[in-house]
């Protein structure tokens, strides 16, 4: 009976390719939408998983989120290192400078200042040039985003110059690290050059970054750090997800992209549910002509939901092919990089698809079940 | 014993009922009826007489509400849902005014339905139906949909589905109301030929007239129950006159 099922199902041309197409679209929109909004978010955090080298951030006790720095005092990073288990502990400076050309172009730019000793938290992933020539004077490594931001249509090169804050610097380097969540270029420079590039504060420690020692667990020392000196201390884990906690809670992104991800469940609902029901309620009379001939209803029910489960399945594969495609054309676009379709995006829309087949075919169950065979002695 | 004369269908008393209260109608008050194995048996009767819900309560796929009926000796509103199921899957087959053939299965496949529906693999129960086909003159139309056949031939499809099981009864309602009368004829003539035999009974519901001519005995239904029964031999039967029997063309 299984075959009968399918030719019914692919018989009427019509509903068929609509079902499909609707579950195709609420797929794409679904997985689209929701590794958008992962990524997006993820990338609140990306200057923190870019720094490789250290586990633990320490920052003041007030900051929720990475670009929320109030500095810290020189002597915190005493301190820190003196806290039990902490194997090194290094500063980090975060400021947000204009970057300008010389023809004029200009953009806020993020600027990280790493330690000058050990330039911890440079960029691993270079295009162009080495990290390590942030040794040199007056040197920056600049993302290829804010490369290509600052000096539109012109190919990759070293050794041009920028002004920062009346400070005239050569890029040494083009990394490629993830993409922040605002567009703007992200530079890595000494700690000791950084600071100069911002209006000059009190303080200009931001973060101090620690590495423990082995066999310490860095949950662990993050407490002691926090118990010892008062400041907080987060793993780089954490500290991300604390970025994105923030964003989901002070912005209007979750709502935005809740909105249209709602939206493609309804449409996928209600759509799909009501073509799925269209097509079972116009086949009533053959379901009837089945039933009388000896079919039982549980034979009926699987026949119904193989229906759904193909078209569901059809529809599903399709809006992933299409989701990925959509990804893998974006990605390599500046302003998308990064944006990749996540399998948790999948997993979800399909549990999502099968929600909504499990809905339509209950629906048209429901007919089939209570209809009675006599009905197909009526004319 | 002769199972010529053997009742495969014999209701006593029979009567069904639609809603309840002051809506209540009864559709069957007490129906004494009976069709014989090796026999083609007219159920004729006006519209809205009762005939498509007797043979309905008859099929088991309607509930008698009084009375009795019992197919092969048996009374099958005493079996359970499945067991009235599978008894009609093995024993009933079905002929209906509209066909209901499935219209995105060629002519063989909804031929074959009724052994899919058994469990017969797909390419036997094909196989099968096509050689019932070919019996019926279908060969040139086996893997045509409904769509693409004619009136006729559909319903020849649907006689193929009614006998590819060899079932013990075959029911038909309204088999020719849908075709020209040399249609209606040629489905009859086929009908009498490939459905009738000793080991089934046939009852065919109808109110063309035009066909009557084909009855081994005829059962005339008038307001819920029987009003006469008529049985010889087949062509000797005196054709009554409806008000609403369809004419005979002239």
């Amino acid at each position: 009976m299984n075959f009968i099922a399918l030719k019914m199902l692919t018989g009427d041309r019509a509903k068929y390719l609509g079902l499909i197409f609707t579950i195709a679209f609420c797929t794409f929109l679904l997985e689209n939408q929701t590794s958008i909004f992962a990524g997006v978010l993820k990338r609140t955090g990306s200057q923190i998983a870019d720094v490789t080298d250290a586990e633990i951030w320490v920052m003041d006790p007030k900051t929720e989120y990475f670009e929320q720095t109030k500095a810290l005092k020189d002597t915190d990073l005493t301190r820190v290192r003196g806290v039990e288990g902490v194997q090194w502990a290094v500063r980090l400076f975060k400021g947000s400078p204009v970057a300008r050309t010389g023809d004029g172009k200009f953009a806020v730019s993020i600027c990280l200042g790493l330690d000058d000793g050990t330039l911890t938290g440079a960029p691993r992933k270079m295009l162009l040039g080495f990290w390590q020539r942030l040794r040199e004077p007056d040197s920056v490594v600049i993302d290829k985003a804010g490369y290509v931001l600052l000096f539109p249509g012109e190919p990759l090169e070293l050794g041009r110059t920028l002004e920062l804050n009346d400070h005239k610097v050569t890029i040494v380097g083009i990394s490629d690290p993830p993409a922040p969540f605002l567009s703007f270029p992200v530079m890595h420079t000494r700690y000791s050059e950084g600071v100069n590039f911002v209006g000059r504060e009190r303080t200009q420690l931001s973060y101090v970054l620690v590495k423990p020692q082995p066999g310490v667990k860095a949950e662990e020392l993050c407490r002691r750090i926090e118990a010892q000196t008062g400041l907080r201390a987060r793993t780089s884990e954490q500290f991300q997800w604390d970025c994105i906690r923030y964003y989901l809670k002070n912005t209007g992104i979750p709502v935005n992209f809740g909105i249209t991800i709602t939206i493609a469940v309804i449409v996928g609902v209600v759509v799909a549910g009501q073509t799925f029901y269209l097509f079972t309620v116009e086949n009533l009379k053959q379901f009837g002509a089945i039933k009388a001939i000896g079919v039982t209803n549980w034979r009926l029910i699987g026949m119904i939901l193989l229906q759904a489960f193909t078209v569901g399945l059809i529809g599903f594969s399709l809006g992933t092919g299409m989701a990925g495609q959509f990804f893998d054309f974006f990605s390599q676009k500046i302003a998308t990089r990064g944006l990749v379709l996540i399998w948790q995006s999948v997993a979800l829309t399909g549990a999502t698809i099968v929600f909504v087949m499990i809905f339509a075919s209950i629906l048209s169950l429901r007919r089939v079940l209570v209809l009675e065979p006599a009905v197909v002695f009526r004319g | 014993m002769d199972t010529t004369t053997t009742a495969a269908v014999r209701a006593r008393e029979l009567r069904k009922d639609f809603g309840e209260g002051p809506t209540r109608i009864e559709v069957l008050r007490g129906v004494d009826f009976e069709a014989l194995l090796g026999q083609l048996t007219f159920l004729v009767g006006p519209s809205g007489c009762g005939k498509t819900t007797l043979i309905s309560v008859i099929a088991g796929l309607l509930d008698s509400s009084g009375g009795e009926v019992r197919l092969f000796d048996q009374n099958i509103e005493r079996f359970s849902a499945t067991e009235r199921i599978l008894f009609r899957r093995k024993n009933l087959g079905f002929v209906y005014q509209q066909y209901n053939l499935l219209p995105a299965l060629t002519a063989a496949e909804n031929a074959a339905v009724p052994l899919l529906a058994a469990g017969v693999r797909r390419r036997a129960a094909v196989d099968l139906a096509k050689s019932v086909l070919l019996k019926l003159g279908m060969g040139n139309r086996l893997d045509t949909l409904p769509s693409k056949l004619s009136g006729g031939e559909q319903q020849r499809v649907a006689l193929a589905r009614a006998l590819v099981h060899e079932p013990r009864l075959i029911l038909c309602d309204e088999p020719t109301a849908a075709l020209d009368h040399a249609t209606g004829e040629s489905v009859m003539e086929l009908l009498a030929e490939n459905a009738v035999h000793p080991d089934r009974a046939v009852i065919v519901v109808t109110h063309d007239t035009r066909v009557f001519h084909h009855a081994d005995a005829i059962a005339h239904m008038d307001d819920g129950r029987i009003v006469k029964t008529e049985s010889r031999h087949r062509n000797e039967i005196e054709i009554p006159e409806f008000e609403d029997a369809i004419p005979m063309l002239a």
